[in-house]
Formats: structure tokens, sequence, C-alpha cells
């Protein structure tokens, strides 16, 4: 297995369970299950027994290593510089080990079943991927500077596709020149790299690149930030190198040359950063810039951010899989309630996964009233219209 | 077993019960050198009245129940030796309450360091807990009723010196209080009443379960500075010591050899930090600490170091990251060390003893030590790094630790916080009157022998 | 077999014994100083050996170039009278000993000497050192600093080697007799120090701020003037080589910035104090240091100007405290040709 080299050296000392000022606990599954073994620190030493055959394979060990979020804050909090940076990439290539012996939970199965067969975890036609598009102007990829790839929950998730028509709504009326693959786009396969079906993570990858080549894409902006990690960073080892950014990365360099209106009343926005545009990508700052050029708007940070940034629990394969599942002290709720006491009106998003995830705890929460999730799109839309 | 899984699971329900493989592989072990013992069950109770139902039931069942807080002890200390259930006390980790007029705070047993550090910064800025140099998971009371020492305990003593106050429960099942909360509504101190704290501080989980601790709290001053004043003769180092200590500015001192980097090794070096509300009291403090040892400094054998800001920075961070990062000197993540309480009078030659076990053995040895109150005591610790995946390595670091109880207990010393062979070790230098009177009140206390049984045991 | 190279006679007779007269760290009448110089030329114990800041002055200030503050350092080693104590000594001759590691590389002229503060290799850069080539590294540090540690012993036995080691490594190689030091430190080493010990230094030193007064009158056309005030902290080692502070004016006319006069510049400059707080004289340093900052900031200087890492050490966060910008000269320069 790939990192086994490193199992042995954890030495369990829990830094990666917390931010970089302790506060809370920051890993996904730990905050949910609590037992050691759901740490990254426990997922470290059961893979080296499960390797050298001290415990068997099991579905609780397959649960434990399928509710790692891929969040990346046990990357980013370990102390021991030498091997921090394979950690996540050790529990990736466990999950490989798994996926080989066929020893997956249920859900994960049944996820790589219908991305491998329909080409999307939903199981849904191909030829309703651009169905979020009816009634915009939104034109299919035909040389256009950009190619808006929109992604899974953003072709077929109710709330995704609110957020795919605000962002095409607002390229649109900005003139920025883009165009989509619609019918003919399929899933990026971040998840399923995540998920460690790393043969059909390839397949993916290798026809997206054919059709993307065929189609003389050049610049790609993404809609979720799992598919903007897995172009910019993973397609090059198969030969795809797109100019690849993440949405507000191209708001931002817009609304720089705006005169956005003014008048507006004061709105108080908090911003969660998703995983993969911060910690994986290490950009905090072009979200913000954006929001902070929004007259009127107020910008709040939560306790826990940027680097610090509680994951909503939607990656890793967790938002279909959900292995994660609901309660109190599910992640998702956690960080609304962060929100909701920093004095945010609104939790603004970039992902489409994280907008699904924390309007569902909104809900369960029961903060309705007090806070709602606007996806910077969205928030864009709203404050200039 | 069937029907007290499903007892448990009544109790803290499915989530928070485990008899599974996995489980029982992970608690069965900590990162020191220790042999792993497997519980028969986790469990994670969240509440008082869970562990007092779980004690009930275990005391019923004659099963035998072990309190874990962070499980960073090094020493082995929350395996089950005897099986039975370990309880991961993290989930009931919330800090109830901060009196900020008498400096103290209230916590769930499972609070960890670095959250009511996170905490006070946060809502009482002013006020800071002494911490360990343990990771920030560690809990307090895993720390305080194990004689820990941190950053105030220049100026506060032991960990267990700052405890005001505590819930238990016994292993009877009963939910008693511990301290001036047995009969009044404020947790101020131990005091007047008969001090039971006593019965559960360094009983090492066998004499019942803190469920909730009250602990003082110091003032966390605007500024901060750190002297490290440098020795070559370790015989110096206690004089050092005392008349630092004896300044009763600091709030934390530190004596430590350092291996890394090389410039540093072979000298003794004294860490001394403290606080102050303006500059002008910052520089007094200063010049009282480098006057107490103005005949060192006239007589060129002692001075304290320069340090650039950045250094600086880096020895006023609390917890000190250093320590768990030794964990990795030799590549494989293990770490353990023997934390030896003694006079400071014994320093120079608690050093010899670790450097010469370290040349016998052939392995890195960090050795230093944390002084307690103005220099009442010390925690001198002797830290062995180890490859977990090389059993020799490993064998070789549980020798040197082994090796090192031995010779402490030899000069005077005794192993804090100590594995199960080592306390049979320190049991025999004991008195028989003291251990006959451990033995009786835990039989008082404990009748059924369920808290974390092989502890606290004579040689049979 | 290197002696220092100093005159007792003229010592004896000196009439103004100028180096303790007019020393800024000790209170000498001309009869004090009169009967301490004379216990220093006698190898007897004086007060001088143990008040002494280590500032370098009196190499300046002696009229004769006698090496008063040299003799110093030679009689605390040989009466053990040290500055600093022994440990910490210890400490810093570990940290800077030459690791034996150096090698014949290529350089191109011009070629700057950074001793042994590679980490300020990122200042080199931009038009303002166009084509410059590096060189770094405990193998050529110079080894003055050992006089503020009474170790003229180390310097004996060290510099020789630097000296050789930069020749064989660096210059022969390459074709190049020339080299541009970075410090005040180096040149003074090579200049002064060297000479005062009769060590020989078969190449031609340049100080850094001859180099930078030439490469900016070359690119006067790009130089945007600053127009602030600035305060210079003049480091110790410049008192070996004081015929080159008027570069330093020189520069600042260049690049437009306002030397304000105060009380504690030039010929009255104040050490940084970084190396009297390795004495352990931390009152004395805090003095020093206050009086110097209070200087500063009475003139309204909003950079305060370094060429020592030493300095820059013991005094950028002072200075940063009063609301001043610590910054190195060539980096003073960069901002003037908008780098």
């Amino acid at each position: 297995m790939r990192h086994a080299e490193i199992l042995h050296r954890c030495f369990r000392c829990g830094y990666c369970k917390l931010p970089s000022r302790f506060q809370d606990l920051n890993c996904p599954p730990y905050l949910k299950f609590r037992f050691e073994s759901y740490a990254p620190g426990g997922r470290m030493w059961l893979l080296r027994a499960w390797l050298e055959g001290e415990i068997e394979t099991s579905p609780r060990l397959s649960e434990i290593l399928f509710s790692c979020a891929a969040c990346g804050s046990c990357v980013e909090h370990c102390v021991f510089p030498a091997f921090k940076a394979d950690l996540l990439d050790t529990f990736i290539a466990g999950r490989e080990e798994l996926v080989e012996r066929g020893a997956v939970p249920g859900a994960v199965g049944r996820y790589l079943r219908a991305v491998h067969s329909f080409g999307n975890p939903y199981g849904l036609p191909e030829q309703d991927r651009a169905k979020w598009a009816e009634g915009l102007d939104v034109e299919r990829y035909s040389d256009q500077e950009y190619l808006l790839y929109v992604g899974c929950p953003g072709s077929y998730d109710e709330r995704g596709q609110r957020m795919a028509r605000a962002l095409a709504g607002l390229l649109l009326r900005w003139g920025v020149d883009f165009g989509i693959l619609g019918e003919e786009e399929r899933c990026d396969g971040n998840e399923v790299r995540a998920l460690g079906e790393a043969g059909l993570f390839e397949q993916l990858a290798r026809e997206n690149i054919e059709r993307l080549e065929a189609a003389g894409v050049r610049k790609i902006v993404t809609l979720s930030p799992h598919g903007f990690h897995a172009i910019k960073n993973e397609y090059p080892r198969f030969g795809g190198s797109f100019e690849t950014y993440h949405y507000p990365q191209l708001l931002a360099s817009l609304v720089a040359k705006r005169e956005l209106p003014r008048g507006n009343r004061p709105l108080r926005v908090a911003f969660h950063d998703p995983c993969y545009l911060g910690r994986h990508n290490r950009d905090y700052r072009t979200p913000r810039a954006v929001l902070a050029a929004l007259p009127g708007l107020e910008l709040l940070e939560m306790d826990r951010t940027m680097a610090d940034a509680l994951c909503c629990g939607g990656g890793g394969g967790n938002f279909f899989t959900d292995v994660l599942g609901g309660g109190a002290e599910s992640p998702a709720r956690v960080r609304v309630r962060e929100a909701a006491a920093c004095g945010a009106e609104v939790l603004a998003v970039a992902c489409p996964k994280c907008a699904r995830m924390f309007d569902d705890a909104i809900e369960a929460e029961a903060l309705g009233e007090e806070l709602r999730v606007m996806d910077i799109a969205e928030i864009v839309q709203e404050r200039c219209a | 077993m069937e029907d007290t899984y499903q007892a448990l699971v009544k109790i803290v329900g499915a989530s928070y019960v485990s008899r599974d493989p996995e489980e029982r592989f992970l608690y069965a072990r900590d990162p020191g050198t220790m042999e792993p013992r497997e519980p028969d069950f986790v469990v994670m109770p969240g509440s008082t009245e869970e562990v007092r139902q779980i004690v009930l039931l275990a005391n019923e069942r004659r099963i035998p129940v072990v309190p874990m807080g962070g499980g960073l002890v090094l020493s082995g200390l929350t395996r089950p030796l005897k099986g039975g259930m370990v309880l991961d006390m993290k989930r009931m980790n919330r800090i109830l309450e901060v009196n900020e007029t008498a400096r103290s705070a209230i916590v769930e047993a499972g609070a960890s360091q670095g959250m009511l550090q996170a905490y006070l910064r946060k809502h009482h800025p002013g006020l800071k807990h002494s911490i360990p140099d343990a990771p920030p998971i560690a809990t307090i009371a895993g720390n305080v009723l194990i004689y820990g020492s941190g950053h105030l305990s220049a100026a506060g003593g032991f960990h267990s010196d700052m405890l005001n106050g505590m819930e238990v429960v016994l292993p009877t099942g009963e939910v008693a209080k511990i301290g001036s909360c047995a009969a009044s509504p404020y947790w101020f101190s131990r005091a007047p009443l008969p001090d039971l704290a006593g019965l559960f501080i360094g009983w090492h989980g066998t004499t019942g379960i803190a469920t909730k601790l009250a602990i003082k709290l110091y003032p966390d001053r605007p500024l901060n500075d750190v002297g490290i004043f440098v020795v070559e003769d370790p015989e110096l180092v206690p004089g050092v010591i005392h008349r630092l200590s004896g300044v009763a500015v600091a709030e934390d001192i530190v004596a430590f050899m350092a291996n890394a980097p090389e410039w540093l090794r072979g000298f003794l070096l004294v860490n001394v930090s403290y606080g102050a509300e303006t500059r002008e009291e910052l520089r007094l403090k200063r010049d009282l600490l480098r006057e107490s040892v103005r005949t060192y400094i006239d007589e060129k054998v002692g001075g304290f170091m320069p340090l650039p800001p950045a250094m600086k920075q880096r020895f006023l961070e609390a917890p000190q990251t250093t320590l768990a990062l030794f964990a990795d000197a030799r590549e494989g993540g293990g770490f353990e060390y023997v934390g030896a309480i003694m006079p400071i009078e014994l320093f120079a030659e608690a050093y010899r003893k670790g450097l010469e076990i370290a040349e016998r053995h052939g392995i890195p040895c960090s050795a230093g030590a944390r002084i307690i109150g103005l220099g009442h005591c010390m925690m001198f610790f002797y830290g062995y790094a180890f490859n977990r995946a090389d059993p020799s390595d490993v064998a070789l670091a549980q020798q040197a630790l082994e090796d090192t109880n031995a010779a402490v207990l030899g000069i005077g010393g005794i192993p804090w916080k100590a594995e199960a062979p080592a306390q049979k070790q320190i049991i025999a230098k004991m008195d028989p009157n003291t251990f006959s009177l451990m033995k009786r009140l835990r039989e008082a206390l404990d009748p059924r022998g369920i808290m974390n049984p092989g502890n606290w045991e004579a040689e049979r | 077999m290197y002696e220092l190279q100093y005159h007792p006679e003229i010592c004896a007779r000196c009439e103004t014994f100028d180096c303790l007269t007019r020393c800024q760290y000790m209170d000498l009448d001309l009869e004090s100083a009169r009967e301490e110089r004379r216990r220093l030329l006698d190898g007897e114990d004086s007060r001088v050996l143990r008040e002494c800041a280590t500032c370098y002055a009196c190499e300046e200030y002696c009229p004769y170039g006698n090496h008063p503050f040299y003799l110093i350092v030679e009689r605390q080693e040989q009466r053990q009278a040290w500055p600093v104590p022994v440990p910490l000594t210890k400490q810093q001759l570990r940290i800077m000993e030459p690791r034996g590691e150096i090698a014949p590389a290529k350089v191109t002229a011009p070629v700057v000497n950074l001793c042994a503060f590679s980490m300020l290799a990122g200042c080199i850069r931009g038009k303002l050192f166009e084509g410059a080539s590096i060189i770094s590294g405990r193998d050529i540090f110079c080894n003055v600093m050992w006089l503020h540690f009474a170790k003229s012993s180390v310097i004996r036995e060290r510099l020789p080697r630097v000296i050789d080691n930069i020749v064989r490594c660096y210059l022969e190689p390459n074709g190049i007799d020339e080299l541009i030091c970075f410090h005040d430190e180096c040149y003074g080493t090579y200049t002064q120090l060297a000479p005062a010990f009769g060590i020989e230094v078969p190449f031609k030193p340049v100080h850094l701020f001859e180099y930078l007064a030439r490469r900016l009158v070359e690119l006067k056309t790009e130089i945007r003037p600053i127009r602030e005030k600035i305060a210079y902290q003049r480091p110790c080692s410049n008192r070996l080589i004081p015929e080159t502070q008027h570069w330093v004016d020189e520069i600042f006319a260049l690049i437009g910035v306002d030397r304000p006069q105060r009380q504690y510049d030039r010929e009255n400059a104040l050490c940084c104090a970084t190396t009297i707080r390795i004495a352990q004289r931390e009152n004395l340093a805090d003095d020093v240091q206050k009086r110097n900052l209070d200087d500063m900031e009475a003139v309204g200087a909003k950079y305060c100007v370094f060429n020592c890492p030493a300095c820059l050490l013991g005094l950028s966060e002072p200075v940063a405290e009063r609301g001043m910008i610590p910054i190195l000269m060539s980096e003073l320069c960069q901002i003037a040709l908008g780098g």
C-alpha cells in the first residue's frame, strides 16, 4: 500500500483532531463518532494493524476508513513535518486496498456503481444534465473563452442547480464568454478518487480529458471546488492540462473591474472555506475579495476560519454515502451553530455540497429565522440586482 | 458478555459502546512501550449519571473499569490490565463555569487542555490555566490526577495543587463531591473540609472516576518574556534553580539538555518564563531574576543566552510541540519518558544517570526537569524515542526506561505516573505501613476490586 | 604567529588618551585614562577590562591608529577577564565554527560576500545587483565578532584560513580579485583588522556602500526619491573603517532621504547594545537603546537604516515598536529603485 512506510510513525498525539487554536474538534468523523478509531491517528494505527494481519477486514473497519471526509484538516494540523503531507493520501490508499477486496460500505459500492454505469452518482440520465440551464441563454461550448464545468451536484441536485443558475446568470449578465458541455459533461471523478476507486477515476479522467481536448477547451471555470481540484491537480498526470479556475477566482477579477451598485441594506456574511478551495488549494483570499467588494456587506469570520475551517462533512464521498450521518454533533450542524454564533445572517459558501449540507443542517438546528445559506454567485446576484 | 453489551447500550446508546476488534485493538495500546492489553468494551459516557450507571453495572458483574482521558500518559495506565471496559471520558468535555473574580474554572473530566486554553483566550482573556506540554487533546482531569505539571508550575506547583474540588463517581456507584463544593454552592477550595481529593490523586484511576473538576486559573499577562540561563556544569544547576525560583516571579522554570542543534550539546539550559502588565514590570522581573544569579554571571560560569524574537516566541509557546516531535526522532512514532519527582539538589546526579543509561543502550535521551513551586522539587524527565515498527528498538527503549526507573528510585526520586512494573518497584521501596494504608483505603472504596485492577498492586 | 601590530611608545607619549576619555560607556578623566592605559600596556588589571562595552569606537578615536581596542581585547584574553560568560562564548564559537565543506565554485563579478549570513541572499536582486554572484557560509565567516568575546586568538586562528578559502575557491579559479563586502564587519576585517595582526589579504575588498553609490549613479534616471527622514544605525565595525562614512551620505543624497542631525550619530553613534546584552549588562543595554531610539524618534525618522545583522537582531523590534521601519541600507536603495 502506498505510504505504508509512514503508518508506524504516527504518535497518536491528537493534534490532527484539532484546529490551530485547539478550540474544538476539527476532524469530522472524530467529531461525529468520538472513538479514537475514527480519528486520523487511530486510522493510521488500524491501517497498519490491518496490513500486518493483526485485525481483519470488517464492516467496522470499512466504516472507519470511509468515514474520512477528506477535508485535509489533519494534514494541516499534524505536527510531524516528515510525513504530514501524506496523511490524507494514506487514507485514500487504504480505501483503495478495501476497494480492491470489495470490502466497502454498501453506500460506497452503490455510489461507485452508479458513476460507472451512469456517469453520475445519481443514476439519472445524462441527457438531464443540462436541465438546470433551461430558460437561460446558456450556450453549448463551442470555442468560447471559458468552459463552465458544472459537475454532478450542480447538474442534478436541486440546491446545486440553483447555484448553477445563479452563476450562469451572473456570467451572462456580465458578458463573460462561456459555454457548457451540457449532456456531454461527465462526473469529474474527484469523489471517486477520494473513495479509492483509482481505476475508475483514471478512466473518468482520461475520458474527460479526451472530451475536453476534442472540444478545444483551454480555460475551465468550475462550479464545484471538488471538480476544480481534480481537473487542476489530478488530471495533469493523465496528460490533461487546462487553465482551471474555481468560480470565485473568476468573479474576483470581474468585480475588481466593475462599479457595483450602492445603497444596499447592510448584510452580515460569514464565509465558509470549502476544503477543496481552501486547505487543499490554499486559496482563502479570492472568495473574500469578492464579498469584500460588495457595498454594504459586512464580512465576519467564524471562530474557525481559513485553514482551520470545520468541513461540512460532505467530502470524501460522504455527500453521497452519508457514512457520517446526521445528529447534533455532525459537522454541518456544528458549523451552522458556529455561523449563527458569530452573528452572521448569511453563511456564504462556494461549493454545491456545502450549500446542501448547510441548508439541511440549518433546518435540523431550527436556525432558519436567523441564518440562510447563499453561495457567492447568489450573493453577488442579490446585491447587484 | 452479550447482556453486558446490551446493558451498556441501554445506558449510553449504541453509538457510544463498542466491542469491535478495531476499538479493542486501539484502546489496548497507548503510544508508549507497554504491551497491549485489550478491553472487552470501550464505552463513552456523556454524563455523570451515565458514568454512575456504568459503574453500578460493573460493580454488579465485577467487570474491571479503566477511566481514560487523552490516553497520552505514555506509561500505559489506561490499558486495561485485566480486561473489562475502558471509559473514554472525552465526550464529557464541557467547560461549565469560569469565575473571574475567584480565578477558577469548573470543567467536565473529559475537557481538553487545548479547548480550555482557547475558551479562556476568547472569553476570559485575562486568565489562563497551567497547561502541560502534552498534546492539547490531553485532558485536564487526566493530568491533574497524575500530578501533572506545566507552564505555571513554578508559580502554582503541581497541577494537583491547583485543584479546588471534584465530583467523583465512587467505585460503588455513589456520586461524591470533593472540596468546598460538598457543603457550598462554590467550588473555591479543598479547604476547610477534610481533604478527600488525596483519595483520587496519584491513584491511577483505582479509587473512582472523576467527572468534574474545579481548577485554579492564573493571570494571563499581556507581556511575556523568557530567559535561558546557560551553564556547563550540572552541579551548578540546583543553585541556579534555587536562586531563580526564590525570586518568586517565574511562571515556569525548566532545566534541560538539548541534543540538537549541535551547538547546544553539553550545556544545561534553565528556561525561565514570566509575565507582566507593563514593560517596567517586565524589566524589573528580568532584572530581579538576573540579580538572583549574579554570582554565576560574575564568575563567568553562566549567563542568559541571546534569544532572537522568533526563538523567544517558540520558547513561550504553550504547549510546546517539541515534546511530541521528539517521538519521530527514531522515525518511529514512539516516545515514552520516566518523569521522576525528586528534590532539585539531585539534578546533577539524575542528569549523569540519564547520560549513562543513554550511552549504555546507545540511544538518544532527552532529559530535563520542570521545577515545582519555589524549587520545592522537580519533575525530572528522561525521554526515549523509539521506532515502534522495530521490536528491538522498542525493547531497547523499554530496557532504558526500566533502568531509569531503577536508577531514579536508587537516588531517592520517585517515578511519576509509573507504568505497572515500576509501580511494583515503588511499592517494594515503600514504607509497608504506607502501602498497607493504601490497600485498606482501596478495599474500602472498591470492595469488588473493579477499578483499574493490576495497578498499585504488590508483586505476588 | 600573528601578533598585534601596535606601538606602546605611541601610547606612552599620548597626551589626550582619546581612546578612554571619549569613551561613551566609561567615565574617565584624563588622569584616570592615563593610568588605565598604562595598566593595559603593562598587562596589569584594569577596570577597563571589565567595563569596556566592546563598541570598537576607540579604534576610531585614536589619532595614531595604534589599536587601543585590540589591545584591550588582547589583555582581556590574557587575563581571562571575559566580557561574556564562558558557556555563551563556547556556544557562539560552535555556532560559527567553519564547516570545512567549501569547494571551488563558479562565480562572476561583481561578487558579493555575505559572510556567514546566507539568509540575506534575497537582498541581492534586481538591477541594483544585476549579474552579481553571492558567496556565503561559515567557511568564509570573517570572525571579527570574537572581539566582543575577548577571543582574538580565534580570529588569528580562523581568519587566515577564511582568506585562503575565499581566494582558493572563489577568486583565483574565476580570475577575480575584487570582493564586495556586504557588511562593515567583513570590510573592516580585511582592510583594518587583518593588517593590524599582520595577516595578508591578497584581494581588494570593496565596501557595499561604495558599490551601491556607484550603482545608484549608473541607475540615476530610475531613482524615485524617497523623501523621508531616516536615522542611520552605524555599526560598531564601521569604527574600524571611518573613511567609508562618506558613502553613507552620498547614498542618502542619491536616494533622496534626509538624515537629520541627531545627538547619537556619526562619531557619537551608540552601539546597538546587542553584545552589551550578551555580556549580561542588561541595564546598560536598556539605557543605551533608549537614548538611541529616543534620539531617532526626536528627529522624526521614518526609517532606521541598518547595515549589520547583529544591530538588526537587537534593534529591529524596539525600532518597530517606536513606529519606525527597520531596514537594511540595500533594501532602502531597492525602494528608491521601485523594487
